[in-house]
Parts: C-alpha cells; structure tokens; sequence
C-alpha cells in the first residue's frame, strides 16, 4: 500500500492503524528470512504506536504521515531500539535518544516498524559489508540490493513498507533504490538534520527517502527537512510543500545531458534505458541541451579520499570506553583500544580507516587530501556552470543493474567504481534521485538519476513525477508482501 | 612511491588498530592500488583552485548555527552511563593507562 492507499482506506474505515501495522509486521517477519532486510522488527512498538493512534482518531488524520509504516536504517538512532550501524562493535547498542528525523516521524503520525540491515557504517556498495549477514535482492535473491542502505531499499520494494529511511554518502540511497526498482532521494546537504545519524563523512552524509513512487517520496522529504539547532550543518532555507509541485508540467523545462558519462563502463541495457528516458522528456516539452563536467571522471578519486579521511576521524569514536562492545582483559588503555576495534570493525571499515589515516598523515595531507578538496571546487564548479544552461542534469544512477552476491567482494576498487554517478552529488552538496525507468533484459530494474542545483529538490520531485506519469513502472519484484500490487 | 608492510604498519597504529599479519598481508596490495588510483588527480593542475573546505553551500554558510550560550537539560550520570561497558562508581573504568 502507498501511502494515498493507506489514507484513503482509513478514512473509508477499512483499516484501522493496528491493522496498517500488523499487515506490515506480518510482512516484514514472513519476509525476513529471504531478505535479510530487518535487523530488529519491533512487534511491539508498532503495535503500541498503533494503539495511540487509534485512541487518538480525531487528531490522527490531520497528520501528513498518520499511520505510515516506517523502516529505518540501523545507523540512524531510535531510542529504545539497537543501532548497530551493521557493525560489531555496536552490537546491542540501545541509543538513549532519537534522532531528529524519528522526532519529526512521529510527529506525523508514523508507526516505526524497525531497524533495517545496511553495510557496516554505511561503508559499501552491496549491503555485504554488514556484520549480520547480506540483505538480498526482492528481485533475484541471488543479487545484491545495492548499498549501503540496501535494508531500507529491500523493505521498501518487497512492499513490507511504503517509506523508509536511509543515509547518503557516495550514493548510498539512490544506488540500492536503482538496483531494487524504486525512488530513491538524496537532499541538498543541510537540508536534513543529521542528528542521531552515526557519523560517516561529515561534508558528504545526507540522510534521504525510499519510496514506491515520487509522490511519497515528496510528502516523507517534506516532513524530515528543515533546519534543526541540533545539527549545525542544517541551513535556514524554507521548506516546500513538495508535493504541491508535482503538476506534471515539463513545457519549457531544461534537461542537461552530460554525453561523457553514457560512455565506456556503462551497460547496453541501462544506457538505452537513460536515452529512452531522454526522449520521454523531450516528448513531455522538455528542451534537451549538452552539458559538460569535465571533473566528473575525478569524482570517485576526490571521494575515496575525502570520505576515508573523515570517516577515519569519525570512526575514532568507537574506543570501548563509552558505549559498545569493549575487548576482554585488556592490559593497557592502549591495548584495550586496538584489540577492541581489530575485534569490532570489518574488513572494509578497517580498509577505510587505514586509507583515511594514510591520507591524513603526515607529510600526506597536501599531497592527498588538500588536492582532493581542491578537485572538489572544481567539480563543484562544474555543476554550477551546468546548471545555467538546464534546471537539472540526468545521468544513469548505477553502471549496471545488481550484480550477484559475491561478485566484486575481493576487489574493492570495482566496488568502488559503482558509485560513479552517484558521488558527483554528494562532493558538490546537490540533491538528486533515482527514478525507475526500465527493465533488462535480464529482467532487473534500471534506475535514472536526476541531479539538481542546490535546493532545488522540487523541480527534481516535479521532473521525476512527469516521468513517472508518463512511463508508470508497473513491474514487480518477484519478492513481494502478500497481498501488495 | 610504493606502500610497503610497515608503512601499513605504522598507519594501523596511527589509526589505532591492531592486525594480524594476514589482515596486514592483504590490506598492503589493496591500499597500495587504491592510492595509485587516487594519484591520477595529479595530472590536474589545481594551482587556481581554492580547496573546497567547508560552506557546501551558501545558504548553509550564512546560517548562524550558534545558540545562545545557556545551560540545558543534558542526558545525565545515569543515561550517560547506561551503555557502559564497565561502568563503576558513576564513572567510566578503562584498564591501567601506563
């Protein structure tokens, strides 16, 4: 059920909140053994939500979001379930706050369902860097959902809930939203608080919005963003009504096409999905134009190491001293600290972690880092020029539809290289989405990216909604919660 | 020039990690051809450029982000406390520092 369906069938009395919950627990639980989404489902504390808001029928449905059921990303703090981050060392973690972004989801009325599964520290591309064991693909169990939100992306598509939450980085909604067939939203950097997220990389993390369809995507944006005095990297910049801009309207609308990225690298299938998705634009009234980003091609080198960089900062939090697990029998401070997080971190965090302190170090940090912030003007620059000669940019969000589990774990610069089109955003602080616009041939979902200025989440959420109107993605995932269109 | 074991070595203790040898082993060749890849910015020429350090945004730099200075409710002894693994007496134990 989207969440119009969910509406309308408790103003018509069908469903009551316990109902909306106990369809999604079901689902979710039934579920979970294929999947692998959830890490903690929390029966009763959707149950009691419920309950709430069903005692509480007179105000309920004045709530943008009354008795929507939520997922959320393990790495974003609910109080009184686990934050594990998908990692060891936060193993039975119980965060004793919310984060800001639950705060503002319960005061639209949702019922939060759990804490789904992603790579650790959102560190990944597959969701096969998490502590707990890989999510699978709703589409083809054999692949991987994407990353690193690949819980929230898999939740959402098997339809066991209509919205859920995930982090951005590199690409860490959009890339798993493509590979699973659904919308995914990554907003303007500051524009959604980050309060209560574990912190990755600070100039990049952004926390975004899964969804079956733009529509939703729009109302859940609308009631996360704004500015929050808890995260002083939220701006003072309005809020809007998001999905009050979804006219359909494309006449006169700018689409900008860099031609250098539907090059080399790039799938047969996926790219003749892209230019389709072109030409739907140009049929709407859009004007098509070429545009450049010469610096693109440096994005995943700027990224890998402006991310380890400061994720080998964030990271040094994890001590065993104050919260998580802690190293037995240790003899010193010092050996405390190491064993604890040689035992707690996996493979690829601790790959991280080394790579961020290689770059930091010293005699390094010019060389590396401070030429990577410099590329990172550049490119930055880039997007500015861009964005006078079109209101957004579209770009395939993933080079390849999902790849099978196992596929690219021993490599980790070709895992890397799936974020290609996706950093770009997260290194210039733009928004951008993922929209479905096609199947394989191999029958797998493909994903289109449509990147913005700054703030411009809107026009994206109108672009991305005249597309949807016009080529509805009607197919399904061949994993799927029983009794779900 | 090339990453060696105990460069590897030296940065895990920087990063305050302890590997074991085969850890060690196989981060050396990843960390090395991951640093080679990142080398390919040198072939720009960034002289110009002003490092992207902060303000992603105008809008975001323009924000006063500071509070007024005055006391507020914190978590307190006991909340801080709670997830402790080896809370004592109200404080934090950690084994022996020297």
């Amino acid at each position: 059920m989207n969440i119009e369906t969910i509406k309308t069938r408790l103003a018509g009395g069908e469903l009551d909140a316990r109902a909306v919950a106990e369809r999604a627990l079901g689902a979710a639980e039934e579920l979970n053994e294929t999947l692998g989404a959830f890490l903690q489902i929390d029966r009763a504390g959707a149950l009691a939500r419920a309950g709430e808001l069903d005692a509480d029928r007179g105000a309920s449905p004045a709530r943008a979001l009354n008795s929507v059921p939520v997922a959320v990303k393990d790495n974003i703090c609910v109080r009184g379930l686990q934050a594990s981050s998908g990692s060891a060392i936060l193993r039975d973690y119980y965060p004793p706050y919310n984060a800001t972004v639950i705060e503002r989801l319960r005061a639209a009325g949702t019922i939060i369902l759990g804490k789904t599964n992603c790579d650790e520290f959102a560190m990944g591309s597959s969701n096969e860097n998490s502590a707990y064991g890989p999510v699978r693909n709703p589409w083809d169990t054999k692949r991987v959902p994407g990353g690193s939100s690949g819980g929230s992306a898999a939740a959402v598509a098997a339809r066991i809930v209509p919205i859920a939450l995930g982090s951005d980085t590199g690409g860490s909604v959009r890339q798993p939203a493509s590979l699973c067939g659904i919308v995914g939203v990554k907003p303007t950097y500051g524009r959604v608080s980050r309060y209560g997220l574990a912190a990755f990389g600070s100039s990049l993390d952004q926390i975004g919005v899964f969804a079956t369809n733009t529509t939703d995507a729009a109302l859940a944006l609308s009631v996360i963003a704004g500015r929050d005095p808890r995260d002083a990297t939220t701006a003072d910049v309005a809020v809007p009504d998001y999905v009050s801009q979804l006219t359909g309207e494309m006449q006169g609308a700018r689409i900008g096409v860099p031609r250098e990225l539907f090059g080399e690298g790039l799938d047969a299938d996926v790219r003749a999905s892209v230019l389709a998705a072109i030409e739907t634009y140009r049929a709407l009234g859009a004007e098509v134009v070429d545009v450049e980003l010469p610096h693109a091609k440096y994005a995943i080198a700027v990224y890998y190491i402006i991310a380890t960089a400061e994720a080998s900062s964030n990271l040094a939090r994890y001590d065993g001293v104050r919260y998580g697990c802690r190293a037995e029998e240790s003899r010193t401070l010092r050996e405390m600290y190491r064993r604890t997080r040689e035992e707690g971190f996996g493979v690829e965090v601790k790959r991280r972690i080394m790579l961020g302190t290689y770059v930091l170090s010293s005699g390094y940090y010019d060389a590396y880092y401070l030429k990577a912030q410099k590329v990172r003007a550049l490119l930055k620059q880039d997007f500015a020029r861009a964005f006078e000669r079109c209101d957004a940019i579209i770009t395939p969000t993933t080079p390849t539809t999902a790849f099978l589990l196992g596929e690219k774990t021993d490599d980790p610069l070709a895992m890397y290289l799936n974020d290609v089109y996706t950093v770009t955003a997260n290194l210039a602080g733009i928004p951008g989405i993922s929209v479905p616009c096609g199947l394989s041939q191999t029958n797998l979902p493909i994903g289109m990216q449509l990147l913005g200025a700054h703030w411009s989440e809107s026009t994206l959420f109108r672009f991305a909604h005249a597309y949807e109107r016009a080529q509805p993605f009607d197919a399904r995932p061949s994993v799927m919660a029983k009794g779900e269109a | 020039m090339p990453i060696t074991e105990s460069d590897i070595e030296k940065i895990a203790a920087l990063a305050q990690l302890e590997l074991t040898d085969e850890e060690r082993r196989a981060l050396t060749p990843q960390i090395a051809s991951i640093v080679n890849y990142v080398e390919q910015l040198n072939e720009l020429d960034t002289s110009a450029a002003e490092p992207a350090l902060g303000g992603l945004t105008g809008e975001g730099a323009r924000t006063d982000a500071a509070r007024e200075d005055a006391p507020l409710p914190s978590l307190g002894q006991t909340l801080a406390l709670d997830q402790a693994p080896d809370p004592a007496a109200g404080h934090f134990r950690v084994p022996k520092v020297l």
